[in-house]
């Protein structure tokens, strides 16, 4: 089958690449731009752990061609640290929180945490589970997972983090 | 799981895609937001050797009025339906029942049209637009018409949709103002099609009696069901606890589910009968003012 052309920005680089029409988006990332970070897991658009942020969207790239790709913006957990090298406020709270224990669910977790706190800044308890909810873990029971999102709101909101009494 | 090879084309306009579409014939295929078929394809359910991607058609996107009536391109997600002022003041049936659709990432993607012209009957949307009797506009090669949504399915996958058509729109006109509405989803976890589902709209004479009302229910036969029957039951009443049950039973007497793992054909029956009740309770709060 002929390739398609494809041009598109990843982690704030242009990228051009030639594209079989049946690639999915994360085969492209894998495995022509080595950006391993996005994990496959079950392929069948339910578990999340392959979820990149696409023109200001989360989706699940197991269920995108890379041909539906072509001229967008993406951002996989590889842009997601600061140009200093130093972690970003979300991958700094997973980390201070204990929000991943395996850590093959954490790069989707991340990336679709970080687009949750762009559109809902203050989410609450039940506002952060619900927007998580495309991204399934295995390991945590999900509570260090909320703990962190709730860090990390509370960072980028310049406000001191308060745990929730139980 | 990679998809079977496929030549990609991605028209700009619905004129483009509808000739294109001509020109493949039983070999093409339109895609939307893909989250049906994409993952058809890697089952090997779907192996289209054309397709023909609506997603560059700016056409067939957006929420606009015309007359009395809000119409939706097709390709309108359901992220988009959701976070629309005109539809949560105007169908606010349509945001309840897309926030119950799947999780965030596929709302991102999935359209409204992909949901209701599939045909699957597990999709949510099909019975929300018999509920509120929407009307589809198609093209095709043979020019423009329009479907009722309670006319339009014919079996799982099968639809009034003839080969190259694409549905461009959908045309609700908005229940009166101050009316009531639920959807109702039985489902095991997030993400999951419905065990049983029941859409209603009401609205609520100052007498407290059932002026006008639609009852639909989804994934308990082969198509989207509008629970006619008990539809009618209803109107006029005064949703006493007697005439709801006569139309719970109504309900439950068209359902023909198929058994899997979310149960039994029973089961999902008499599930079926308890989303059309509390279904009916809520729209009718709602319709109170509640």
């Amino acid at each position: 089958m002929a390739k398609s052309q494809i041009a598109l920005t990843v982690n704030g680089e242009s990228v051009d690449a030639l594209v079989e029409p049946r690639t999915l988006l994360i085969h492209f990332l894998r495995e022509q731009l080595n950006l391993t970070g996005p994990h496959i897991g079950c392929e069948t658009s339910h578990c999340g752990a392959c979820t990149v942020d696409l023109d200001g969207k989360s989706v699940k790239s197991c269920t995108v061609f890379a041909v539906q790709a072509n001229g967008a913006d993406i951002r996989t957990i590889e842009g997601m640290a600061n140009a200093d090298g130093t972690l970003h406020v979300i991958q700094e709270a997973f980390r201070e929180m204990h929000g991943l224990q395996c850590g093959f669910c954490t790069p989707g977790m991340i990336t679709r945490a970080w687009r949750l706190l762009q559109e809902n800044p203050n989410p609450g308890e039940s506002e952060i589970r619900y927007g998580i909810s495309g991204n399934l873990c295995r390991c945590t029971g999900y509570q260090n997972i909320v703990r962190a999102i709730q860090y990390a709101a509370a960072k980028l909101n310049g406000v001191p983090f308060q745990e929730a009494a139980e | 799981m990679i998809p079977p090879s496929f030549a990609y084309h991605r028209p700009s306009s619905v004129k483009d895609a509808i000739g294109l579409l001509a020109g493949f014939g039983e070999d093409g295929r339109v895609l939307a937001g893909g989250h049906s078929l994409i993952p058809m394809m890697k089952l090997r359910l779907a192996a289209p050797p054309n397709l023909v991607d609506l997603g560059g058609i700016s056409d067939l996107k957006g929420i606009a009025t015309d007359g009395g009536d809000i119409v939706i391109g097709a390709m309108t997600t359901q992220h988009e339906l959701i976070g629309s002022d005109l539809l949560g003041k105007k169908i606010p049936l349509l945001r309840e029942t897309s926030l119950q659709i799947a999780d965030p990432q596929v709302r991102y993607l999935g359209t409204l049209g992909g949901n209701v012209a599939n045909g699957d009957p597990g999709n949510d949307m099909p019975a929300v637009m018999m509920c509120l009797n929407a009307t589809y506009q198609v093209a095709g090669k043979s020019g423009e018409r329009r479907i009722q949504a309670r006319q339009f399915y014919q079996g799982a996958y099968f639809t009034a949709l003839e080969p190259g058509e694409i549905l461009t729109a959908i045309r609700i006109r908005p229940p009166d103002e101050g009316h009531g509405w639920s959807y109702h989803k039985l489902k095991r976890k997030i993400g999951d099609y419905a065990t049983a589902a029941a859409a209603v709209v009401l609205t609520m004479k100052g007498t407290g009696e059932i002026g006008s009302a639609a009852i639909a229910l989804t994934n308990v036969a082969e198509t989207p069901l509008y629970a006619e029957a008990a539809t009618r039951l209803i109107v006029g009443s005064k949703l006493d606890a007697a005439t709801v049950k006569q139309a719970v039973t109504a309900a439950e007497a068209i359902t023909a589910p198929a058994s899997d793992r979310r149960g039994t054909p029973q089961y999902r029956t008499k599930m079926a009968g308890v989303m059309v009740a509390r279904a009916l309770a809520q729209a009718a709060q709602r319709a109170r003012g509640g």
